[in-house]
């Protein structure tokens, strides 16, 4: 640990505020990811036809898509003004870009989960112009779906790390790693639940691939945010995020020995799923705290200004 | 200062306007401020702003405790057991007769027969040790107005997904009411920690909306000084062209560091720091932490390029990867 020499501040008060979101944000952070991972798994299973792993994964993006579009307004100070979002697009708004990303992604995630009815409508339907269609329209959807699935599982990170809030700010350069692989972890997780042993190998090698990038950057990220990373080992965040290893790591490991069964395939799962979970709270609450507590904000600063003074003088 | 300079230093003038004036801002000279905290009444009554919380704090005489989505001005009270620039203490006066020394006055008053009377004044010295005077330790008391920054790059208005907060052809950074949706990004976004969403009261227009200083923008459109300049005392709190504050202060700095108050500092003057200057800028007498400041503040939209450069770098690995998990599928099924 650093020893902050000579921190001052206020009474103790924080510098900057943290943010006025609730559970909704990192709960959205996971069905982002969630959704995106999902419909990229569902194209892929669509392609190369394994029928019962397209259907749940597509059913899978648009079931955390619809939590996701809920949390996002749910959280908004006036939820009935939700569509002010779309009067402007802004590069330097990760939320602006964000709304336009989901924006896209929706309807086609949403485009190719309704594909699925096809074999539910009465035969007429079916054979109706539109009827016949649907599949093909669902294949396309579900392409284009899965060509914008990792941008909304990645860009929540640069949400985050455009901010004032100390441990975000500085986890911004592996923060979009861990985010997919966490995303890639929980999707291929939900695939291991919802598919069969025969259909489920993409998925299994999706989970095991996200959940070992997820871990892999967390790490390197952790080493590289000087006193800003104490948030991530203390507390409510810490145990959260600790938790989150461990579910992570178990459900890689469960996913690798369960091949030829299911229900330890399905268990992998459920713990990946846990683990992703823990993994957006945890970094959501770490982040919290780091603006709650002046010594995040001022002592990187202060280290920064004096890097630069001692630069300055000669001698 | 010609017109011409007044221009380029407004931001307003990159964004559209046809003509804007000159920037408007703040200089907010602590060295003078006496704590009345008029700045944040005046601000309440001319903006309407509720009520933001009745409690003892415990924090010298502020228990208005810091900016927020209700407390647009904040005065800030510091108590330090440190000396006011030449002022001495613990002076040895055991050798001097002071009588002797007044008796030696050729124009001596005559002796004032009235006893010193309470005026309830803070004491400098701990309740209870009045009695046996010991020695008497450096004090001083700092006092600043706080208030929105109005950066030149300003992480609020960049974040805003809605467009509610926007530059005024002053150069200031202001929110609109019918246009925010309360999602609340500009909050973490605010290396100042000013701006804040409205909780309360029950029934205010502006419940579940960031809010903060406008710098009496309203005002500002009918040539009026800002409530808070208007109503300090002291001049403390100064309002004008911004590059005309920005000499101001610094002669005023000069003046204070020359008198012996080393510790003289302008704070948000310097058009390179991380915000690109601010519109209010302050003259502190310590460390701007120790007035509940960031030492040195950046607007984190300035990392964007690279961040987005990481985003599109995950991405891509995560698509790579979905490409890859089912390009085994021949061998591995």
């Amino acid at each position: 640990m650093v020893p902050d020499a000579n921190f001052t501040s206020y009474y103790g008060r924080p510098v900057v505020k943290p943010s006025p979101w609730t559970a909704d944000i990192p709960a959205y952070l996971f069905m982002g990811g969630l959704a995106g991972g999902s419909s990229l798994l569902g194209a892929g299973a669509d392609l190369s036809g394994r029928p019962m792993l397209r259907r749940g994964a597509r059913l899978a993006a648009l079931g955390a898509l619809s939590g996701s579009f809920y949390a996002l307004v749910h959280d908004l100070g006036r939820p009935a003004r939700f569509h002010h979002m779309l009067r402007v697009a802004k590069a330097t708004s990760p939320m602006s870009v964000g709304t336009w990303i989901l924006t896209a992604y929706g309807p086609m995630a949403g485009l190719a989960a309704v594909s699925e009815a096809t074999p539910f409508l009465s035969r007429r339907m079916r054979r109706s112009v539109l009827g016949r269609r649907l599949p093909t329209v669902g294949r396309a959807a579900g392409l284009v779906a899965a060509g914008l699935g990792p941008a909304v599982a990645s860009y929540t990170a640069v949400l985050l790390a455009d901010t004032a809030t100390p441990t975000w700010h500085a986890a911004r350069r592996d923060l979009p790693l861990v985010f997919v692989g966490s995303a890639s972890a929980a999707a291929g997780g939900m695939g291991l639940i919802l598919a069969s042993p025969q259909e489920a190998g993409p998925a299994r090698r999706m989970a095991i691939a996200g959940a070992a990038l997820d871990l892999a950057a967390s790490h390197t990220m952790e080493s590289g945010m000087g006193v800003t990373v104490e948030p991530l080992h203390e507390g409510r965040a810490g145990t959260l995020l600790k938790a989150a290893k461990a579910f992570t790591t178990a459900g890689a490991a469960l996913a690798a020995v369960g091949r030829r069964r299911r229900d330890v395939s399905a268990l992998a799962g459920v713990s990946l799923l846990a683990g992703s979970v823990c993994t957006r709270f945890g970094l959501f609450e770490a982040g919290q705290q780091s603006a709650r507590d002046p010594r995040y904000t001022v002592v990187p600063q202060r280290e920064r200004l004096d890097q630069h003074a001692r630069a300055h003088t000669p001698g | 200062m010609t017109a011409t300079t007044h221009r380029s230093s407004n931001p307003a003038a990159q964004l559209g306007y046809d003509q804007p004036p000159a920037r408007k801002g703040f200089f907010t000279d602590t060295s003078i401020c006496i704590g009345c905290k008029a700045c944040e009444v005046a601000c309440k009554e001319w903006n309407m702003v509720p009520e933001d919380g009745l409690e003892l704090s415990g924090m010298s005489y502020d228990n208005t405790q810091g900016l927020g989505a209700s407390t647009w001005r904040h005065v800030a009270f510091i108590e330090q057991p440190k000396s006011l620039g030449g002022q001495e203490s613990n002076l040895q006066h055991e050798g001097v007769d002071a009588l002797a020394l007044a008796g030696g006055m050729a124009t001596s008053p005559a002796p004032s027969t009235r006893t010193q009377v309470d005026l309830g004044m803070p004491g400098t010295v701990l309740p209870g040790a009045e009695g046996d005077a010991g020695t008497a330790t450096p004090f001083r008391w700092l006092m600043e107005s706080d208030v929105c920054k109005h950066c030149t790059h300003a992480a609020c208005l960049d974040v805003c997904p809605t467009g509610a907060l926007f530059r005024t052809e002053f150069g200031t950074v202001v929110v609109q009411d019918d246009v925010c949706n309360g999602c609340g990004y500009c909050v973490p976004a605010c290396p100042y920690g000013v701006i804040e969403k409205r909780e309360g009261p029950t029934g205010n227009d502006a419940v579940g909306l960031a809010q903060k200083c406008t710098l009496c923008y309203d005002r500002l459109k009918g040539d009026l000084e800002p409530a808070c300049a208007k109503a300090c005392p002291t001049k403390s709190i100064q309002f004008g062209d911004l590059d005309e504050l920005r000499e101001r202060a610094q002669v005023r700095v000069d003046q204070l560091v020359a008198a012996g108050e080393t510790g003289a500092r302008l704070y948000g003057h310097d058009p390179d720091d991380g915000v690109g200057g601010t519109g209010a800028m302050f003259l502190l007498l310590d460390e701007p932490e120790v007035y509940g400041l960031p030492p040195d503040p950046v607007v984190t939209t300035r990392d964007l390029p690279e961040m987005w450069r990481r985003a599109v770098l995950a991405a891509v690995t995560m698509l790579a990867g979905g490409v890859a998990v089912f390009a085994r599928e021949r061998g591995n099924r």
